[in-house]
C-alpha cells in the first residue's frame, strides 16, 4: 500500500479499481464510440493507446499523465459525466491539461449531483507504482491510497 | 484569482444565475492553472469546435439552451467546425439511415441554437476558419477564446495570436463573459519552447507525419523546430501556410501541441530567434529513419489488413484553395501515367464552403470533377464516427483522421499512387 498526495481540481471521495495509461489519454478517441453507441462498459476505443484499447473505463479510477487530442475533449468528459458514463475519478501524475480541466469544471458546475473527483500533480512515482486492477481510494483532501 | 469589480459582480449574480455560473466556470478553469487574472478577448470573431448535432451530445445542447433561455449574449460572432453530413459523399443505404435517423438527428436543432448564439453566417462551418475565403483570421497578438485543436495551434503559431487549447463549451463561455483566464499560451513565459526539434531528413518531410512524430514526443510542450526552413523557405506563402496547417493539426491530435515555433519562418521565431528556447530544453532529432519508425508503428485495425480501399479522404483539416489546385494537377498527371480516366477509388476532398465556392470559379474545378474526385464541406471524422465505417477500408493522408478513426494513413504520394491506379 502506498499513499500519494495531489492537488484537488474537483473534490470527492471514491473507491475504485485502477486502469492505467502512461501515454496521453485521447478523450475523444477513447470515449466517442462507446458513448455514441451505448457501450455499457464504456470500453476505450482509442486504437493508438495499446494500454487501454478495449478496456472498460466506466466506474474505474483512470490513472494517466494527461489528456491529449481534440478540443472536444472537455465536452466529451462533460457529456460522459452527465450521462453517468464516466470513470469514477481521474488521477493525473502531471499538472492537469486544459481540456481535462474544462471537462472537470463543466461537470462540477453544470451537472447536478455529479461526482467525479479529479486530482492532479500526483507525480511520476504514482504512475510507476499503480497498476491495472489495484484498489484506489481517493479522499476529499487529494490523498490517493493505492493498494 | 483577482477579479475586477465588474467580473466579481457577475460572479455574485448581478447579471443572473446563469451568467454567474458561466463566470464561475471560467474562474475555476483559470484557477486550475493558477491564473491570477482574466484578460479581455480581443479577436473580432470566435471559433467553436462543436458543429455536430449528435444525439449523444444532448447534455451540450441542454446547456446551450440554458444559455439561450437565460438571454445571455455572445459578445462575438463565431465560425464553427464543419458540418458532419453531405449527400454528395458516398454512403450506402445503411450508413444514410444511421447518419440521418440515429446519429445526427439534432443537427437542425443545434444549428438553430448556433444561429441564436451568434453564428457568423450559414457557410461558417469549417475547421480552417482562418482562410481568407472564410474571414475569421485573427491579428497577431489578439487574445482568443477559440477551440478546435488544429485552428488553435495555427492561430498561435502561424498568425501569432494568443489562445489556450480551450475545450468546446469553454470556447463560447469566453465570448459570453468577454474574458478568458490569463495562463499558459496567453503569457510570454508559456510561449517559450521546452523542446528543440532538429530536422535532419534528406527530403522535405511529410507534414502530417512530421507533426505526428513531434506531437507524440513533446505532448503539450512547445517545440522550436530547426532545419525545416531548409524545405519550406523563410516566407509564410500559401504553400508554407498549407504545410504548417497540416503539420500543426498532426502535432495537436497525435499529441497536445498548442504552439510551435519554426526557426526563420513563424512570426515569433523570426522576431525572437533562439531566445524563445528555455534553458535546459530537451532535444529531439528527426531523420528519415525516425519518420519511418513512427509510420510503421501506426496500428492497422482493419479486419483484413490487405483489403482494397473503398474510400479515400483528403482534407482533414480542410484543404486550401492552392492545395485543391495542386491536387488537381497531380491527379491528372497520375491518371495520364496509369492510362486511366478516373480515380479508381471513391475519393473525397474536403474544404470549407468558402474555399469550395472560390474553387468552383476556377478552371480547376471542372478538371478535378472530370477525374472523378468529389468535393465536400464535411468533417471526415464525423462521417467516420460510427461502427459501420469501422468495417470499411478507408485511406487518408490525414494523421488526425487516422488518430480518431479506423482510417489508415498514407503519405500524399502514396495516396496519389493508390487512387490513380498506380503500383505502390
Amino acid at each position: 500500500m502506498k499513499e500519494f498526495k495531489g492537488r484537488v481540481i474537483t473534490p470527492g471521495e471514491v473507491t475504485a479499481e485502477a486502469v492505467v495509461t502512461t501515454e496521453g489519454f485521447n478523450t475523444l478517441a477513447s470515449l466517442q464510440m462507446a458513448l455514441q453507441f451505448g457501450d455499457k462498459e464504456v470500453k476505450c476505443g482509442d486504437q493508438s493507446n495499446k494500454q487501454l484499447y478495449g478496456k472498460p473505463l466506466l466506474g474505474k479510477a483512470l490513472c494517466l499523465p494527461q489528456t491529449i487530442g481534440s478540443t472536444t475533449g472537455g465536452l466529451v468528459l462533460y457529456c460522459a459525466c452527465s450521462m453517468g458514463k464516466s470513470p469514477a475519478c481521474l488521477l493525473f501524475s502531471n499538472h492537469i491539461d486544459s481540456l481535462a480541466a474544462a471537462g472537470a469544471v463543466l461537470a462540477d458546475v453544470w451537472v447536478e449531483g455529479a461526482s467525479m473527483p479529479v486530482i492532479d500533480c500526483l507525480g511520476d512515482e504514482f504512475l510507476d507504482y499503480v497498476k491495472d486492477g489495484m484498489k484506489i481510494t481517493v479522499k476529499e483532501d487529494g490523498t490517493v491510497v493505492v493498494e | 484569482m483577482k477579479l475586477t469589480e465588474q467580473q466579481q459582480q457577475i460572479l455574485d449574480g448581478a447579471q443572473g444565475e446563469t451568467m454567474a455560473k458561466v463566470m464561475k466556470t471560467m474562474v475555476m478553469y483559470g484557477e486550475a492553472f493558477e491564473a491570477e487574472t482574466m484578460v479581455p478577448v480581443t479577436s473580432k470573431h470566435n471559433h467553436l469546435v462543436t458543429s455536430f448535432g449528435l444525439k449523444v451530445m444532448s447534455p451540450v445542447y441542454d446547456l446551450m439552451q440554458q444559455l439561450i433561455d437565460a438571454g445571455v449574449e455572445s459578445g462575438q460572432t463565431f465560425s464553427v467546425d464543419p458540418r458532419p453530413v453531405d449527400k454528395n459523399v458516398p454512403a450506402n443505404f445503411l450508413q444514410n439511415l444511421v447518419f440521418n435517423k440515429f446519429m445526427y438527428t439534432k443537427q437542425d436543432f443545434y444549428e438553430g441554437q448556433l444561429n441564436k448564439l451568434g453564428l457568423m453566417d450559414k457557410n461558417a462551418f469549417t475547421c480552417t476558419c482562418y482562410m481568407d475565403e472564410v474571414g475569421n483570421k485573427p491579428q497577431k497578438g489578439d487574445i482568443l477564446s477559440w477551440a478546435e485543436s488544429s485552428a488553435v495551434v495555427y492561430a498561435n503559431s502561424v498568425l501569432g495570436a494568443r489562445c489556450n487549447r480551450n475545450s468546446g463549451i469553454i470556447d463560447i463561455m469566453g465570448s459570453i463573459v468577454g474574458y478568458v483566464p490569463y495562463f499558459g499560451l496567453l503569457t510570454d513565459e508559456g510561449r517559450k519552447a521546452t523542446w528543440i526539434v532538429e530536422i535532419k531528413t534528406t527530403k522535405k518531410p511529410e507534414a502530417q507525419l512530421l507533426g505526428s512524430a513531434i506531437g507524440m514526443k513533446v505532448m503539450e510542450d512547445v517545440p522550436f523546430v530547426k532545419g525545416l526552413d531548409k524545405w519550406l523557405g523563410t516566407k509564410l506563402d500559401d504553400k508554407a501556410c498549407a504545410y504548417l496547417k497540416d503539420f500543426g493539426a498532426a502535432t495537436a491530435s497525435n499529441g497536445a501541441v498548442g504552439l510551435y515555433h519554426i526557426e526563420n519562418l513563424t512570426p515569433e521565431a523570426v522576431e525572437q530567434g533562439e531566445s524563445l528556447i528555455k534553458e535546459g530544453a530537451k532535444v529531439y532529432v528527426i531523420d528519415d529513419a525516425e519518420l519511418e519508425r513512427v509510420k510503421k508503428e501506426y496500428p492497422v485495425i482493419w479486419k483484413n489488413p490487405d483489403a482494397k480501399p473503398k474510400l479515400c479522404f483528403v482534407g482533414c483539416p480542410h484543404l486550401s484553395l492552392e492545395q485543391l489546385k495542386d491536387w488537381t494537377v497531380k491527379i491528372e498527371e497520375g491518371l495520364k501515367q496509369t492510362g486511366k480516366k478516373k480515380v479508381v477509388i471513391n475519393t473525397v476532398f474536403t474544404a470549407s464552403p468558402g474555399v469550395l465556392e472560390a474553387f468552383e470559379k476556377t478552371e480547376y474545378a471542372a478538371r478535378l470533377k472530370a477525374t472523378g474526385v468529389i468535393t465536400s464541406y464535411i468533417c471526415p471524422l464525423m462521417y467516420m464516427n460510427n461502427p459501420l465505417c469501422k468495417k470499411m477500408p478507408v485511406i487518408t493522408s490525414s494523421n488526425k483522421l487516422r488518430t480518431y478513426t479506423s482510417a489508415r494513413y498514407y503519405t500524399d504520394a502514396e495516396i496519389l499512387t493508390t487512387i490513380t491506379g498506380g503500383k505502390s
